[in-house]
């Protein structure tokens, strides 16, 4: 069960836009991520290498100040790599980035508040060249997210996981192949977070997106992805890629059987040496 | 908020609304009938001369006797308040849109912004009105050197007031400084600014009068000047009340333009 990563391709991955399902959607060489000069240098992330799948749901686990985030944040053209590679789709992250290569979903919400949920999710139509008409797809994916008929609330008037929603509707809707997300549900009550949970797993299996999620929660990291990175801090470096050779449609309850609860256990045992 | 509906109840829930307002406001319209009626009942129990203290009746008095008066000189200060306002806002928000854009501006500048605004007011108006003579113009820009100081501060710290995840946000949609700064940073200041331009409101009409004291044949200040040495203590009492009147009218002016402007809640930041 636990072992190498089975290339387990979930049933109704569109095949457009990937040119082929063994294409690495990320690839990282050797990087390692330092903070400041001289003295206080800090090393957050030290000779981390992995390769993340086209296609693929991958979910970055690791003690505090392990680096996850910033390994995230370093793929996605926010930190700069101070040693080795990251290769996005074959391009710099910064080209992906300007591609509009990936989407990005932060733990806050980070709606603008005088933005009704549907405006908010235009955002990216808007700026940075995006300069595509809003053909309907902002609210089809608000409907997707399951906020149908919240088009024209404002972020104050919406719950925390709502706001969620929208802001993952706001990744959507530049058709992204690959969503980093950062512990985007942290914030969040148990109930909303279980449910939103099951609406990825949902969303993901319905648009083939590459998804790198990071996140503090054991359950949540093995529920969701087919792969969990775990990191290992000071410095932060990769502890192990385990396969979760659980199938997918997965459900809540799949949480409460036997194997699950054995790739739980092995991830709290290693999250223990780290 | 007034009821939007199209049937036939809505007269008796606007009149309920209506009687409701009333009853809100029944504090505060006591409280001044009140205080009037023991203002002029002290006047009259100490027999207090009216050059000394009018009583609220003689006030009256001097409002319907000059009106015209009154009047004439109240357009002048309007004019300069107004035109210090809109000059003096207009400067720290373009002001404060550069020292966000440079730090190097920033640092040069602020520093000589904030020492300005140490010189007390009323030592500056002598200067100006010596560079610049009896006119409207050092009136103005008294009044707007008064409105500049609380506006740069605030719009700076408005367009600042961006959390670093909308900036980084931003940063992956690939948005340019000017996208950031016309869909994120002006919006966010707007609280920050509209604080200021509240405070500004008021200030500016003391800006005017104060330039008025100084040198001037026209204005409110210029008719409080005249009313004091004059001992015309009711027409001085009207003088102020209609300087009053126009702070309070710039300031609804202002709350209102902000209520409009304004539509949506921060939402509670984590």
């Amino acid at each position: 069960m636990i072992g190498q990563a089975a290339a387990v391709i979930p049933s109704g991955v569109s095949p457009d836009g990937m040119t082929s399902p063994d294409q690495a959607a990320v690839s990282v060489r050797n990087l390692d991520v330092r903070f400041g000069d001289g003295e206080n240098a800090v090393t957050a992330l030290s000779d981390v290498s992995v390769e993340i799948k086209a296609g693929s749901f991958v979910t970055m686990i690791g003690p505090s100040g392990c680096g996850k985030s910033t390994l995230l944040r370093a793929i996605a053209d926010l930190v700069p790599a101070s040693e080795g590679e990251i290769v996005v789709l074959g391009h710099t992250p910064a080209d992906a980035r300007r591609d509009r290569n990936f989407s990005f979903v932060f733990q806050e919400a980070t709606l603008l508040p005088w933005r009704s949920a549907i405006d908010n999710v235009r955002l990216p139509l808007e700026v940075g060249g995006g300069g595509t008409v809003d053909d309907g797809e902002p609210a089809r994916l608000l409907e997707v997210v399951g906020l149908a008929g919240r088009e024209n609330a404002l972020p104050s008037e919406l719950s925390g996981g709502m706001r969620q929603r929208v802001a993952i509707a706001r990744a959507l809707v530049t058709k992204p192949k690959i969503l980093l997300m950062d512990e985007p549900f942290g914030a969040l009550d148990e109930i909303t977070r279980d449910k939103l949970n099951e609406e990825l797993l949902r969303i993901w299996q319905e648009t083939g997106t590459t998804i790198v999620f990071v996140t503090h929660s054991i359950p949540e990291a093995a529920f969701l992805g087919q792969q969990v990175l775990v990191l290992a801090s000071h410095p932060g470096r990769v502890k192990e890629f385990m396969a979760v050779d659980l199938p997918y449609p997965r459900r809540l309850t799949d949480r409460d059987t036997l194997a699950f609860v054995e790739i739980s256990a092995h991830l709290r045992r290693l999250l223990e040496e780290c | 908020m007034s009821v939007v509906s199209q049937d036939s109840n809505v007269r008796p829930a606007g009149l309920f609304e209506f009687a409701e307002r009333v009853r809100y406001r029944l504090p505060v319209v006591a409280a001044v009938v009140g205080l009037l009626a023991a203002w002029q009942f002290i006047v009259w129990f100490f027999s207090i001369p009216t050059y000394m203290a009018p009583s609220p009746i003689d006030v009256v008095g001097a409002f319907r006797s000059n009106g015209w008066m009154l009047f004439s000189n109240f357009w002048p200060t309007l004019y300069e308040a107004l035109l210090g306002f809109i000059f003096g806002n207009a400067v720290a928000i373009l002001l404060a849109v550069w020292f966000v854009h440079s730090r190097l501006a920033e640092r040069a500048f602020y520093p000589i912004a904030v020492f300005i605004n140490t010189i007390p007011i009323i030592a500056v108006a002598p200067i100006l009105v010596l560079i610049f003579g009896n006119g409207l113009a050092p009136k103005i820009i008294i009044a707007a050197l008064i409105c500049f100081f609380p506006t740069l501060v605030n719009m700076v710290r408005g367009l600042k007031a961006v959390s670093p995840a909308t900036l980084d946000l931003m940063r992956i949609l690939s948005a340019s400084n000017g996208e950031v700064f016309w869909k994120v940073r002006l919006q966010s200041s707007l609280p920050f600014l509209f604080a200021a331009l509240k405070i500004a409101s008021t200030t500016c009409v003391i800006g005017a009068i104060v330039a008025e004291w100084i040198g001037s044949n026209f204005g409110l200040g210029a008719l409080i000047i005249e009313a004091t040495y004059n001992f015309r203590a009711p027409l001085l009492y009207a003088t102020v009340f209609t300087a009053a009147l126009l702070a309070v009218t710039l300031f609804s002016l202002v709350s209102f333009a902000e209520a409009r402007l304004i539509h949506w809640k921060t939402p509670d930041a984590h």
